[in-house]
């Protein structure tokens, strides 16, 4: 993974330069991880429609957050929640009324094993597993979308020993992934594909059960007066963009 | 007070998990760092590869092929488990073996340049007093290569303490189990708790110096020649 993001980190960089279209330029990126895939995918048909090229980086929405307090020369940022595009607004590091929820993620929970998740809320009443793998509440919104699931289910208090938590939903979707944790809430863009389960078992969990997971982005002072920037931007919230976040399990 | 219970037990179990490593080190890296010191084969440049190997490769990759093996589908795991011992990540000794095989090089070659240093001339000479080799080792090695088995203990228990990415990949971050005082640290940034941040770091920066300061006051090596 990270070998192939450096060559397609490379790849933009040596496009970038050697590129001849007239108009066309460049907007750095800070993506949440959760967003890695589906922001490829938006990126090449952004690149297709408007010829401009994106130069993305993928990390943990704190260390951007940081980063960008920091100075850091992002011109987008896509956090993984909605808290941290509104601290930078209010800290006036953020272009005033360009936040807005580009995706609303999805929970599922999720079994490396094939049958081992039929129906989700009996699985976990029986609490016959392990571990119960989640992205840290605290960081994560993802982790604390998984625990307003328990609470409403009345189960938090019983399972709480079970837990086993990732910082992020990439390494919560590892501990499952590898079998360490028979079970986990993990993003249904991490083991869903237009709508279906790809591997092992797993339940989607309703979205009534839990807060919206919402994602915000957020134009950065970089990137004010930047044509390429502010195209991105309208570029997520058009159709096109839709249909790729919904094919990878985003609303 | 923006030093916690949960701060105070994080560090708590750090020292436990580098003492325990620490201690594990020394009676696996002697024996490995007294056969480097006294063998001339083509495996020798093999196993100081080996167990140079943590210091290239990045934790966090160590970390996730450490959670594929010793997790229940890799073999590791399939050998604990038929042991009845269950897997290892999620756990303080899963912890361990990660530390154990992370700071390796910083303990076997502070000690197999000290043996080395010892030369072989003490050996023959107490040899030929009728000391057996494990005599010899206690009464005449250990003494002699003492400043590197203390440099040794020292980087392996600091090199534990200093450890995150490892410990991240495998530990799950369990209260009082798996989690340390760095993975603490970790999540008070990310939760853009800075506060807590700055004095848990503050209290890593300082115990960092004044052992690693301990560490080139007893070593008269590193001390220069006087």
């Amino acid at each position: 993974m990270k070998f192939r993001l450096f060559l397609s980190a490379l790849g933009c960089l040596f496009f970038s330069l050697v590129s001849p279209a007239a108009q066309a330029s460049t907007v750095s990126v800070a993506v949440a991880s959760n967003f890695t895939q589906p922001m490829r995918a938006i990126a090449r048909a952004f690149h297709q429609a408007t010829g401009n090229q994106t130069r993305l980086a993928f990390g943990s929405s704190g260390n951007f957050y940081a980063q960008i307090k920091n100075g850091a020369p992002f011109q987008v940022f896509l956090s993984a929640d909605a808290a941290k595009p509104r601290k930078l607004e209010q800290a006036g590091l953020t272009v005033k009324g360009s936040r807005f929820t580009y995706a609303i993620g999805g929970l599922v929970l999720w079994s490396s094993r094939p049958d081992f998740v039929k129906d989700g809320a009996s699985t976990l009443r029986h609490a016959h597993f392990n571990k119960l793998g989640i992205a840290n509440p605290k960081l994560a919104p993802y982790g604390s979308a998984a625990v307003q699931v328990l609470q409403h289910l009345h189960l938090y208090h019983r399972l709480t020993q079970k837990f086993v938590m990732g910082e992020n939903i990439a390494q919560t979707y590892q501990f499952v992934m590898s079998g360490n944790a028979d079970l986990g809430f993990v993003a249904q863009s991490q083991v869903t594909r237009h709508g279906k389960i790809t591997q092992g078992s797993g339940w989607i969990v309703p979205a009534n059960l839990h807060k919206p997971i919402r994602q915000d982005a957020v134009l950065l002072l970089p990137g004010k007066h930047d044509p390429a920037a502010l195209a991105l931007l309208r570029f997520l919230k058009g159709a096109r963009a839709h249909t790729i976040m919904q094919s990878y399990g985003y609303h | 007070m923006s030093f916690s219970q949960a701060d105070l037990a994080a560090i708590l179990l750090t020292l436990r998990l580098a003492a325990t490593a620490t201690l594990l080190l020394l009676l696996i890296g002697t024996p490995i760092a007294w056969w480097l010191a006294n063998h001339r084969t083509r495996w020798k440049a093999v196993v100081s590869a080996i167990v140079a190997m943590p210091l290239v490769l990045p934790p966090t990759v160590l970390g996730f092929y450490l959670l594929l093996l010793l997790g229940p589908h890799g073999p590791v795991g399939k050998l604990t488990e038929s042991l009845g011992l269950g897997t290892l990540p999620f756990t303080f000794w899963g912890l361990v073996v990660g530390s154990v095989i992370y700071s390796l090089p910083f303990v076997v070659q502070p000690i197999q340049n000290a043996i080395e240093n010892v030369g072989t001339r003490p050996l023959e000479v107490a040899a030929t007093l009728r000391a057996g080799p494990w005599d010899a080792f206690w009464t005449v090695v250990l003494p002699l290569a003492r400043t590197g088995f203390m440099t040794g203990a020292i980087l392996g228990f600091a090199h534990t303490v200093g450890e995150f990415g490892l410990v991240l990949m495998i530990g799950g971050n369990i209260p009082g189990v798996t989690r340390v005082a760095s993975v603490q640290l970790y999540d008070h940034v990310e939760a853009l708790e800075y506060t807590q941040a700055h004095w848990l770091a503050g209290v890593l920066v300082v115990f960092a110096f004044v052992l690693l300061l301990v560490l080139y006051t007893l070593n008269p090596v590193w001390r220069g020649k006087q």
